[in-house]
């Protein structure tokens, strides 16, 4: 059968109109595509999607579900794993997780399964389909989580399904951490991470907005308040830098305020909404990552003339996901390879006019097992551009960490856990980007699930033994 | 939940500065000299950084003063008494180092920058320092709290550029004449860029004058105000990169590369302005038809 069948491919917005709006790429699957995708599934005994995913979703049930039709069921078996599906659906790297492990990968493309999930969501959320999972008893004890991002989302969710009182702490006015500041809209759409952050608010999850814990509130002034287990998934803090001269400049700027502009403070509405952003004709955009995508192809489509991805190793390492990286080909977006920034140059103004750059090549696998770029002398060339955006990662965000001495870290910042999510200090638990170091929404959904199971388990040894 | 205004009042004469009282309990709290917040008029509204310009932890509130000069100011200006501020955020940033100094803390605050001044020279004087003040303005109708000041300094010279009242000419006249007479520990400055240059200069052993520790106070374009964005960085004369909102925003006067600073607050201005004038256009628009719907 599946032989005979071809991988369906979702619709899309046409690149040449795409470049002029913000609206998502593509449409996802209709009905019939969906269910003649899931056709394709052999519902294997020992499935390796599951083990690739990192929740474990159950894929070949909700793909068997969707098979015969039960489109609720589907929905509702999704979510026993994975509360934000609409979200995953569209970002994870499902190449790298679970559809690398499809057992038709070896031979034949693998099923579609991350259109799959984002059919199902989109299905649930279109027919106002709003169920309320099934919880546990309310059981009056409060737990905080820090930060609204991926792993607060999960991590909230789970322990709300299990009865506790939960409250989450956000920094922005609006909640979803790097889903609404850092991803943009034509690749999730603002108005799904509202929803699921409203289906939370159906099984009693409180937010708690404009609230900074260790500037606002701290841990202490929770646990007087009867909090009695804590979540820290407060995500990715302040932007990595070059280390050349001309950072200085104007033009130069981070991802993370090019984008918080565009995302978060809809500067790309600009004057309807009242934060602006700048942009330049000739754009340079340093990485390889999604972040460094995602900047492009804002750019793109706040007016750059010309967008280039200037990058230090070649194409295999990018660690971007293959769909965004093939869309940001369609749009005409330029990569430079094995090409490194040595200097940022100005003009009287301190206006960026150009940058010094040098050629690469690949040398020894370096610690994250991919080849270590290596400069080679003598290679300096000059380009021109007007505005320089740095997607070459983030640092560990100091605000919360700053305001408890007391709580372990490793020589980055980040917190120290171990296999369960604890940190050194009873009650608090951690996961997500404050952990790892930046990484992906999945992962960080999977560290807020572990930390989940783990809070429970710590408040039922203690609530045993008090009784 | 939206937060309260509960005192809303104009400050000097021209109708461009304001002072307001917030109902924000949690930040009162928290807050101390130094630490800002942002706040957001409307869903469609910028982040403002402002720093705090007094905070009462018995009443809940904190205060903060600001001066007109784009959209987002003039329609915080345009919030009454009573109503309400969409979002505000705090306290965000470090607070000053207070200490007992051996000599006098000079504190300068020139324009709207002398708000943030006030709980500076309240903490210092508190932990017992003699503090002096200078507070300037373009002309006697853009001067305020110069009573309140004068309530908690030990001294204090007022001037104007236009001598309108007190010394005629800029804050660093009558501070060259402090550093001649007496030995002072530290120096403060929180205004106009150009002001905290100025400031810096003087105190950093030119012309014969002693080398005064000094610090300024930042207010550099910031989105989150969280150690995330990363817009408000700032670069000082070694070339090193620090953040405004997280390593500030009072930082080191001699180390501020200033013209940059300079040139970094301008990166909006075309835009600021588009928006200012769109928003004037709007409002006059829609007097016009409030007026119509009346006659």
């Amino acid at each position: 059968m599946f032989k005979k069948i071809p991988r369906q491919k979702m619709r899309e917005q046409d690149a040449s109109v795409r470049i002029k709006n913000f609206k998502e790429v593509p449409f996802g699957f209709t009905l019939e595509m969906a269910k003649t995708e899931a056709l394709r599934c052999l519902n294997c005994e020992k499935p390796g999607c599951v083990e690739g995913c990192p929740v474990n979703v159950n894929i070949p049930q909700f793909i068997k579900l969707i098979k015969e039709g039960k489109l609720k069921e589907a929905i509702r078996c999704l979510k026993d794993y994975n509360l934000l599906p609409a979200v995953c659906g569209r970002v994870c790297p499902q190449e790298s997780q679970c559809e690398s492990s499809c057992v038709l990968s070896k031979k034949w493309q693998p099923v579609a399964i991350g259109a799959l999930e984002r059919f199902v969501a989109d299905w649930e959320r279109e027919q106002n389909f709003k169920e309320c999972p099934d919880c546990e008893p309310f059981n009056n004890i409060k737990v905080a989580i820090i930060g609204s991002g991926p792993a607060g989302l999960t991590c909230a969710g789970d322990l709300a399904k299990k009865g506790y009182d939960i409250t989450i702490f956000e920094a922005f006015h609006k909640g979803g951490g790097v889903l609404v500041y850092g991803i943009p809209e034509f690749r999730l759409p603002k108005e799904i991470v509202a929803f699921e952050i409203e289906n939370l608010n159906m099984i009693n999850v409180k937010i708690e907005y404009n609230c900074i814990i260790g500037k606002t509130l701290t841990i202490n002034d929770l646990k007087e308040m009867g909090f009695e287990a804590f979540f820290i998934g407060v995500g990715a803090g302040l932007p990595m830098l070059l280390n050349v001269p001309g950072l200085h400049l104007n033009g130069v700027l981070t991802a993370n305020e090019f984008l918080t502009r565009s995302n978060l403070m809809k500067a790309y509405e600009f004057p309807q909404y009242d934060t602006p952003i700048e942009i330049g004709k000739i754009v340079t955009v340093v990485g390889g990552g999604n972040v460094a995508l995602d900047s492009a192809r804002t750019a793109l489509r706040l007016g750059a003339e010309k967008v280039v991805i200037v990058y230090r190793r070649s194409e295999e390492e990018m660690p971007a996901r293959k769909e965004e990286y093939h869309h940001a080909h369609e749009e005409g977006i330029e990569f430079q390879f094995l090409t490194n920034p040595i200097k940022l140059i100005g003009d009287k103004n301190d206006n960026v006019v150009k940058m010094e750059c040098v050629k690469m090549k690949l040398g020894e696998p370096d610690k994250s097992g991919r080849k270590s770029p290596v400069s080679i002398e003598g290679s300096e060339f000059i380009i021109d551009t007007d505005m320089i955006i740095l997607a070459i990662g983030t640092n560990a965000n100091p605000i919360l960490t700053k305001s408890m001495p007391e709580l372990k870290l490793n020589k980055w910042g980040y917190i120290e856990i171990d296999e369960e999510g604890k940190t050194n200090l009873e009650g608090i638990f951690a996961g997500g980007d404050i952990v790892t170091g930046s990484a992906t929404v999945i992962s960080a959904m999977g560290a807020g699930k572990k930390a989940a199971a783990a809070i429970d388990n710590y408040l039922k040894i203690k609530y045993l033994k008090k009784r | 939940m939206p937060f309260k205004v509960l005192e809303k009042k104009e400050l000097g004469n021209t109708g461009t500065l304001f002072e307001m009282i917030l109902d924000t309990p949690l930040i009162a709290k928290k807050a101390y000299a130094g630490n800002f917040i942002i706040v957001r008029v409307d869903e469609k509204g910028e982040r403002i950084p402002l720093t705090i310009a007094d905070y009462d932890r018995d009443k809940g509130t904190i205060t903060i003063v600001f001066q007109v000069v784009g959209k987002s100011t003039k329609m915080l200006s345009c919030i009454k008494k009573d109503e309400t501020i969409l979002d505000v955020v705090g306290p965000l940033g470090n607070r000053i180092h207070v200490e007992k100094y051996q000599y006098p803390v000079v504190i300068i605050g020139g324009g709207v920058g002398i708000a943030p001044c006030y709980p500076q020279v309240k903490e210092l004087k508190e932990a017992g320092n003699k503090i002096i003040t200078i507070i300037g303005a373009r002309n006697r109708e853009l001067l305020f709290w110069s009573e309140q000041m004068n309530s908690i300094s030990n001294e204090l010279i007022v001037c104007t550029d236009d001598g309108s009242e007190g010394i005629k000419g800029v804050v660093t006249i009558p501070l060259r004449e402090l550093l001649k007479r007496e030995k002072i520990s530290i120096v403060i400055a929180i205004g106009p860029i150009i002001m905290m240059k100025n400031v810096a200069l003087t105190t950093s052993g030119i012309d014969e004058l002693p080398k005064v520790k000094t610090y300024v106070s930042l207010n550099t374009i910031m989105i989150d105000g969280t150690g995330m964005c990363g817009g408000c960085r700032f670069v000082s004369t070694d070339g090193n990169v620090h953040f405004a909102c997280v390593d500030g925003p009072d930082v080191d006067g001699h180390i501020v590369d200033y013209d940059n600073l300079i040139k970094r607050s301008k990166r909006f201005s075309n835009q600021e302005k588009k928006s200012l004038e769109l928003y004037d256009k709007e409002c006059q628009a829609l007097n016009k038809l409030k007026n119509k719907s009346f006659s």
